[in-house]
């Protein structure tokens, strides 16, 4: 299925990995191509693991790590990093949360000590005020992310239709305002003790570095942090291949052009389905060649816009969404009918070998395209730590999609494109759209 | 528990932005080329001399659409197998206008790349600009615009430049063009801006990834050998101040919940001699985390998410403007700080602390700019954009490193404008208006969106 019979360079990160006595997965890949090193850390807690009444802490407790810790100074961890001549950031999802520092590889030492301060002693730092303060921070996140951006609500809302209440995955990630509020010291004590620790952490270091020193460095600065007591389970998270019956949600917000969210769900990330499924999705969504793109926008001229991504959960179920922006002109029931439309066909008809291989062309040039930057390549060796305890997986990626055939991918769809398997999530602009009866009388699934 | 003695850092290692080489071919076409032996992959970026500047008056966003138009198709191919042939490659080819060139750009695989230029050769060349898919752009773009009207973020940066610029120049209205130079634009036009300004002379090619110098300059001499000789026509750019008194302008958003704010004035073109001094006192007032302006409003008040300062760096005097969105209550607060940080630089020298931070993150985070074979291409395409000289990389930290916390001064002083600064606000009036009043800033006028 390659176009130039396997002439393809063999591509292949160097993975080392090992633990500390506390628990800390330690993956370490050396580059000597320039003088830049990389240091990644995932937490495996995300929203998930937030509790009833505290949606958005997960995320509000990441904030709270730049905020010091027992020998770094508020907001210094950014300063002496900037300092440093690095970049850094942290992030958080449903599944994990994320810090990193990309810095020249002579302060590799200062960007281990910098985060082990803060996993081993960040307790210390915390107080009322610096809380209050990043509360409000968050909450302007929220407005700036969300609540003032047209389409801000599609995650939340996305997720509220598609998982069951009681489901982990169903709540806000960044969190309602009333809960954000509510959010004490206690809460941050609480949290740092349970998911903070060696054993619920994975450490990357990409890059420009002597193994012998960063190994030391590692030690030295990790080796003390106590391992955790453990963290309280996870409700199940398995959920049935399809939603079975349509789920279907109409938001009149405030947007210019209606939009719609479709989506399915599909097989976790990570699995043999997982790589057809995301096939499937560059087929449909992944630029202009794709199949929704074609016909929707270029031939049809019903959509501005049109793409087709992936969630990549790795627990109950993945997501797949087709996203798709109505023409001014185009009613939001039109764009439902024909965006159905085009899923009915190639449900029934299935994709071609030339459609999966454009995808996995494009899929392939953009995992090497990405692999170029430190940060990027220490965020996948922690993924892979974090979600299988195989770093060395980012080697096997291209072999697993390129393994992908026409066969594979019209597997997946027949399974998960029929209309047992949709949900509808519909922006419609609020003003000047005549509210169709359809529409009016939609109401939203539980 | 963790040692409590900071690490020192070891000695740095030597950096030296990639080695290039330059020339320019019998057609007139200029080369660049950086072997990057790193990953499998090679950036081609094609700049041509075709940016937003050059828009007749009244056809705003003529460069865009005809770059856009680009690979709509040629006399053997149409648009749609075009792209096909280039996503088989598993190569996306983007083409687009900014203010001060064209361009057309792909990364592919190195064993692919020959294959590549050569397609992207023979769309270039000789485009036919289908009717049809003009008109379909043309849609797509009035889309955009329509979108923007409830997007607070874009439209205060499209309005910010509005009130800006004086009605007659370039920079006052969107590169892509408002709805109703759009509107008027045709398929004639688009041939015509092509005939006059896509031509060898005014292009440079920049190669940047696993390649030789003798490979690039074999596959680009190949594919851009059709392209006609001379070099396209130029226009003047006027980019006069609409006003030399401050003034706020307000876009109404009953109930937002944030007011998206822009403070600013006409800026500094590219190539000035204070470019250096300018930088290093932008990251202290609001180019970094830690700069004056974020620390102020995001952690000492918790007005925000976050706000920066930036020059817009152009041709021509770009904007320079303080950026930010906060919760609507704290609207005229947020104002009355980002004023008095903007009379604080001028008025004192920034400590040796502040300086350092300022250059050593400049300095330091060189390298990290320049992981990428599209960063590098990039970085090169502005040597040739701005004119700035082959050696600009090498001694750009020098040049940074060399600056004082005088030169900072002098920079703020005769680069910071506090009598003409221009306030935009796209946000609640009924809620911010008094209080925004109070604050003196400037004739207040209100608009709807």
């Amino acid at each position: 299925m390659t176009l130039h019979g396997g002439q393809f360079t063999t591509m292949r990160i160097p993975v080392e990995t090992y633990e500390l006595d506390n628990g800390l997965f330690v993956t370490l890949s050396e580059d000597h191509t320039a003088p830049i090193v990389a240091v990644n850390l995932w937490y495996h807690v995300g929203s998930v693991n937030e509790r009833v009444g505290r949606t958005g802490f997960a995320h509000l407790f990441e904030h709270m790590l730049f905020q010091g810790s027992a020998h770094v100074g508020a907001n210094e961890h950014f300063e002496l990093i900037q300092r440093a001549g690095g970049t850094l950031n942290g992030s958080t999802w449903l599944e994990r949360t994320n810090y990193f520092e990309t810095v020249p590889s002579h302060q590799l030492a200062l960007a281990l000590w910098l985060e082990a301060d803060r996993m081993g002693d960040l307790l210390p730092a915390m107080t009322q005020e610096k809380l209050d303060t990043q509360r409000d921070v968050v909450k302007n996140e929220r407005r700036w992310a969300v609540d003032n951006q047209p389409y801000g609500t599609m995650l939340e809302k996305l997720q509220e239709l598609v998982f069951p209440v009681t489901h982990p995955f169903h709540h806000s990630l960044i969190g309602s305002i009333e809960d954000l509020s509510e959010a004490s010291l206690d809460d941050i004590a609480q949290f740092f003790a349970t998911y903070y620790t060696p054993d619920n952490a994975v450490l990357s270091i990409a890059g420009d570095f002597e193994p012998v020193e960063a190994r030391r460095f590692v030690s030295e600065y990790f080796g003390p942090v106590p391992r955790g007591k453990g963290k309280p389970p996870l409700p199940p998270m398995n959920l049935p291949r399809v939603f079975g019956n349509p789920l279907r949600e109409v938001v009149y917000d405030d947007v210019s052009l209606s939009r719609l969210f479709l989506a399915f769900r599909s097989p976790v990330f990570g699995t043999r389905e997982y790589y057809a499924a995301s096939v499937a999705s560059a087929v449909l969504g992944l630029r202009k060649g794709s199949r929704l793109h074609r016909s929707l926008v270029r031939d049809r001229q019903i959509a501005s816009e049109a793409a087709c991504y992936t969630f990549d959960l790795a627990k109950g179920s993945d997501l797949l969404v087709v996203d798709v922006t109505a023409r001014p002109e185009i009613s939001p029931t039109q764009l439902e009918d024909e965006t159905e439309r085009e899923i009915d066909l190639i449900y029934r008809q299935g994709v071609a070998a030339a459609d999966v291989n454009r995808a996995v062309a494009l899929i392939e040039t953009d995992l090497i395209s990405s692999l170029q930057q430190a940060g990027e390549r220490a965020d996948r060796l922690s993924m892979f730590a974090t979600y299988f305890r195989n770093p060395d997986l980012i080697n096997d990626q291209v072999a697993s999609y390129r393994a992908v055939t026409a066969d594979r991918v019209n597997a997946l769809i027949s399974e998960r494109f029929g209309p047992d398997n949709r949900a509808s999530l519909i922006y419609v602009p609020r003003n000047g759209v005549e509210q169709e009866p359809m529409l009016a009388a939609a109401v939203s699934a539980d | 528990m963790v040692t409590v003695l900071r690490p020192q850092p070891a000695a740095p290692r030597l950096y030296r932005f990639p080695r290039f080489s330059e020339e320019v071919l019998p057609s007139g076409l200029r080369l660049v080329v950086a072997p990057v032996d790193k990953l499998p992959i090679v950036t081609i970026l094609a700049i041509v001399d075709a940016g937003s500047t050059i828009d007749p008056p009244g056809k705003e966003g003529l460069a865009a659409l005809t770059a856009d138009a680009l690979l709509e198709g040629t006399a053997e191919f149409e648009g749609a197998q075009l792209t096909e042939r280039f996503e088989q490659l598993g190569t996306a080819v983007e083409s687009g206008a900014d203010w001060d060139s064209a361009f057309i750009k792909l990364t592919v695989l190195a064993e692919r790349l020959e294959h590549a230029a050569t397609l992207l050769g023979d769309a270039i060349s000789r485009p036919v600009f289908p009717e049809r898919e003009i008109e379909r752009l043309k849609a797509e773009r009035l889309a955009e615009i329509l979108q923007l009207e409830t997007e607070p973020r874009g439209l205060a940066d499209e309005k910010f430049a509005e009130f800006l610029y004086a009605a007659e120049s370039r920079y006052a209205k969107p590169d892509g063009g408002s709805a109703e130079s759009v509107a008027s634009l045709s398929r004639a036009d688009v041939e015509t801006f092509f005939r006059n300004q896509y031509s060898a002379g005014s292009t440079t090619v920049v190669v940047a990834g696993a390649t030789t110098v003798a490979a690039a300059r074999s596959v680009v001499a190949k594919a851009f050998g059709s392209w006609p000789t001379g070099i396209g026509s130029k226009r003047e750019l006027l980019a006069s101040p609409r006003t030399t008194v401050r003034k706020v302008n307000i876009l109404n958003k009953p109930d937002a919940p944030q007011s998206e704010l822009r403070v600013g004035h006409v800026g500094l073109p590219r190539k000035h001699p204070d470019f250096f001094s300018t930088l290093v006192m932008n990251a202290v007032l609001g180019g970094l985390f830690g700069s004056r302006i974020n620390l102020n409003l995001r952690e000492v008040h918790g007005y925000t998410y976050g706000a920066s300062s930036y020059y817009d760096w152009r041709r021509g005097p770009g904007p320079f403007v303080v950026s930010t969105a906060v919760q609507s209550d704290v609207t005229a607060p947020a104002l009355r700080e980002i004023f008095a940080e903007i009379d604080r630089i001028r008025l004192e020298k920034i400590t040796e602390e502040e300086l350092s931070l300022a250059r050593d993150y400049l300095d330091g985070v060189f390298p990290i700019r320049y992981e990428t074979t599209t960063a590098i291409a990039s970085a090169l395409a502005n040597l040739v954009i701005y004119g700035l000289g082959a050696d600009y990389y090498d001694t750009y930290r020098t040049c940074v490193r060399e600056i004082t916390v005088d030169d900072v001064l002098n920079a703020a002083k005769r680069h910071l404008h506090p009598d003409r600064l221009q306030t935009v606000i796209v946000g609640d009036a009924a809620g911010i208006k008094d209080s925004v009043a109070q604050l003196k800033l400037g004739e207040i006028e209100l608009h709807a969106i």
